[in-house]
């Protein structure tokens, strides 16, 4: 926006392979800028743990009025699989990490390997949250398909989960947190393949860095959201 | 008084002088795809007014059906669409939005002396979003309707064979819409203020509209959860709120209020904020206990988390559960209290100019305090027990979400109409809709507050004989307020055409608003403006800029 002595600023690429940032024209600078969104961004990151707290409040409310139904149905997760998925995120919150901290400091090579990294975290994740809905598919506890109901997923009278009250409940419990939960995976990535899009234009160094910053965060809270997910619902005390 | 200085350096620089906001750049897409918060703003002035218009017309037909005590004109399944449209259009797409992010959204950064608000971008997004929620609520409507009341309980709503999904992901999108508006002025408030206007030099609408987002932030996620989850349960039966299948209706409750108790405040904070605005200006003299003020907005933000569980006195809460529910409620008083005072005693010995916005004002003081008290009475539990899902209920949040809200939002567009368009309405026909509207709705809610506590039921299609004189009263009273509302639009918009130009700064109002040229320039101020100074310092008033007529 240049009119009326109107002038923007612009943040010098620190190399023939970047490229300049301009400063959106209704900041008076960088760092107010920088400021803003990162606040903006927090205060985003606050309605998504909101989001999730109504469904945590729904599992300790049925948790509470149905112990017996919760223990057996975290028996019926694989705990080793939940564990990998654990591990896998929390390297892939490091890879993030290291992404962002090439980006501050203008490597940006090494930006874009952290952040394919991190987006081949999420696929290992997803991957494994595929097999295990498989798993749970086979065994009649998805109602994915077929005009299933959840009250219908207990009539077979051999399963396991039918001699405790209210059975589907944990799975119903289990397929919404956890679907949701890998929605923001599948998001998260979306948003890091888009972060390596603009790291392969040369958009983000040590001048300008916020998106890449921004996404961190992002995939940060997941990976922070799954932590409390894996114990609450694989390892139901 | 022409010894003084303004207190603030706007260098009128280069500008042209009839340039501003509305005629600086035209065509369909200058502003279907603007980023400048004031044609976002006017974008939503128009949007929540249709909804308005439209949720009013239901209100008619609600009472023109209750003449009779057999229900005067449809069926009673269609009278529960009529009455929960009026509810949902009225709370979701009209009382939500209206202040902040109309007049809000015009006002809040002029205010801090900014370019615009912090993420525009985000601003259009919130806009779109309303749009969008706005159309799937018009869709819902073609697809059959729906018939739960706005409040959408379980288990009814998880059975009715209505177009409850539809209508439901239509609220998710108009919270996300709520969301990024609260953010976006979280934001703006926290790094665009203009150098030199600390936290309390900041105009109390200001405070308001910063109260307001925040619970706009924390409240609004948890309603979208809930509405997920109700869609969830009828595509799945996933059974979290099912009692069939042993899920528990009360949570749906206890989730459902968690964001609309503190959603009451959402709609009636900013309408403080104008009430503030107004009566500092209009009575030329600074706010009485503006701290108090500014904090007061933000205990109520605190405390409206707490008192949820008053909405379910009667639906099998523990008995202690409703104790502190009950004793929390009355803590609302407070601060809610502090405010009323202290207009009250800002308007005492002003220099009173009582203009149309300033009759507006007074209307809402006289309301408000009507609407407060009896909260006050609805949260005393024994009483409760009675007045529970009365019209007496009915009543109460009428008088706080139309007679307040509603007129604090009429003062508000008044106030800042010859600022945002530069042209004043016809203020006799103006001071003359106030009485309408003042006596019209009076003569709407006074009756139903007497027949609720006799035992009038809410949402009822028909109803016992003996409570048709006051349904009568009611129904003419609305007819009254109606006709009051379209005079109002009336010459709101023939003002438009052929109204008088306003004064550069019409109410000689000393905040940063009324410090731009009128209507303002595309970014606001030709330079960032560097604030000195206290706020509502009458004694700087330059007194041409308000014989200045608009250029």
């Amino acid at each position: 926006m240049s009119h009326d002595g109107h002038h923007s600023i612009v943040i010098p690429a620190p190399g023939p392979e970047f490229v300049p940032h301009t400063v959106a024209h209704h900041f008076d600078s960088p760092v107010q800028e920088f400021q803003a969104c990162k606040l903006g961004f927090w205060l985003f990151l606050a309605t998504e743990i909101l989001l999730f707290g109504g469904l945590f409040a729904a599992y300790f409310y049925f948790h509470e009025a149905y112990p017996e139904t919760f223990r057996l149905g975290g028996q019926q997760l694989n705990w080793k699989l939940g564990a990998v998925n654990t591990t896998v995120l929390l390297l892939s919150s490091w890879t993030m990490a290291m992404g962002v901290r090439s980006a501050q400091t203008s490597q940006k090579k090494a930006t874009i390997l952290f952040c394919w990294l991190t987006v081949l975290g999420a696929a290992i994740f997803m991957g494994i949250k595929f097999v295990e809905y498989k798993a749970k598919y086979e065994h009649g506890f998805l109602p994915l398909f077929g005009g299933f109901e959840v009250a219908d997923w207990f009539k077979d009278t051999h399963h396991v989960m039918k001699d405790v009250p209210h059975g589907h409940m944990f799975f119903a419990i289990y397929f919404t947190m956890t679907a949701i939960h890998g929605l923001h995976v599948l998001i998260g990535a979306g948003l890091i393949l888009w972060i390596i899009k603009g790291a392969s234009k040369g958009r983000f160094h040590a001048g300008y860095y916020l998106p890449v910053d921004l996404v961190g965060l992002y995939w940060h809270l997941v990976d922070l959201i799954w932590i409390f997910l894996f114990p609450l619902l694989y390892l139901v005390p | 008084m022409t010894t003084h200085t303004p207190h603030v350096d706007v260098h009128s620089g280069a500008h042209t002088g009839t340039t501003n906001y509305l005629n600086n750049t035209s065509g369909f897409m200058s502003w279907a795809g603007t980023l400048d918060h004031k044609r976002i703003g006017l974008m939503y002035l128009i949007g929540v007014s249709m909804a308005f218009l439209a949720g009013g017309i239901f209100a008619l037909l609600v009472r023109l059906h209750l003449w009779s005590p057999d229900g005067a004109l449809f069926t009673n399944e269609a009278y529960n669409q009529i009455f929960t449209l009026h509810g949902a259009f009225m709370v979701f797409l009209f009382v939500i939005p209206a202040i902040p992010a109309s007049l809000g959204n015009m006002v809040l950064p002029l205010m801090l002396g900014a370019k615009d608000v912090a993420l525009p971008r985000l601003n259009l997004l919130s806009f779109y979003l309303w749009v969008t929620g706005a159309a799937l609520a018009m869709y819902s409507i073609l697809a059959g309707g729906f018939d739960t009341g706005w409040t959408f309980y379980a288990p009814y709503s998880l059975y009715t064979n209505q177009a409850v999904i539809s209508i439901g992901l239509g609220i998710f999108i108009l919270g996300f819409s709520s969301i990024f508006t609260g953010l976006n002025f979280i934001v703006t408030t926290h790094k665009l203020r203009a150098p030199g206007l600390t936290w309390f030099r900041m105009p109390l609408f200001v405070w308001a509209i910063y109260a307001t987002s925040i619970l706009q932030v924390l409240a609004t996620p948890v309603l979208g959860i809930t509405v997920a989850l109700v869609a969830l349960e009828r595509t799945y039966h996933i059974g979290i709120f099912d009692p069939r299948l042993g899920g528990d209706p009360v949570l749906f409750e206890h989730f459902f209020w968690f964001y609309s108790h503190p959603a009451v405040y959402i709609m009636v904070l900013p309408a403080f904020g104008i009430i503030s605005e107004c009566v500092s200006v209009h009575s030329r003299k600074p706010l009485f206990g503006y701290k108090m003020i500014a904090f007061s907005s933000l205990a109520i933000a605190i405390i409206s988390f707490l008192v949820w569980g008053h909405h379910m006195f009667t639906s099998g809460q523990s008995t202690y559960a409703m104790f502190a529910f009950s004793f929390l409620t009355f803590f609302v008083a407070i601060p809610t209290a502090i405010k009323e005072f202290s207009w009250v005693a800002t308007v005492w010995k002003g220099s009173i100019d009582l203009n149309s916005p300033m009759l507006y004002t007074l209307a809402f003081l006289i309301i408000f305090a009507i609407g407060g008290l009896t909260g006050v009475i609805l949260g005393v539990l024994n009483v409760d027990i009675h007045l529970h899902d009365t019209y007496y209920v009915v009543a109460h949040f009428h008088y706080v979400m139309m007679g307040s809200i509603s007129l604090a939002f009429f003062a508000g567009l008044h106030h800042w109409w010859p600022k945002m368009f530069g042209v004043m309405y016809n203020e006799s026909l103006a001071k003359l809709a106030c009485a309408i509207i003042f006596i019209g709705f009076n003569a709407t809610f006074i009756p139903q507050f007497i027949m609720g506590s006799r035992g009038m039921p809410r949402r009822y299609a028909e109803y016992a004989a003996e409570y048709q004189p006051f349904h009568q009263a009611s129904t003419i009273g609305a007819m009254i307020l109606g006709c009051g509302v379209a005079l109002m639009f009336g010459y709101l918009l023939a003002s438009l055409f052929a109204g008088k130009k306003a004064m550069q700064n019409q109410w000689g109002g000393v905040t940063l608003d009324w410090m731009t040229p009128t209507p303002p320039p595309l970014e606001n101020f030709h330079q960032t403006p560097v604030w000195r100074g206290e706020v509502y310092d009458y004694s700087t008033l330059d007194l041409r800029s308000t014989q200045t007529p608009v250029s």
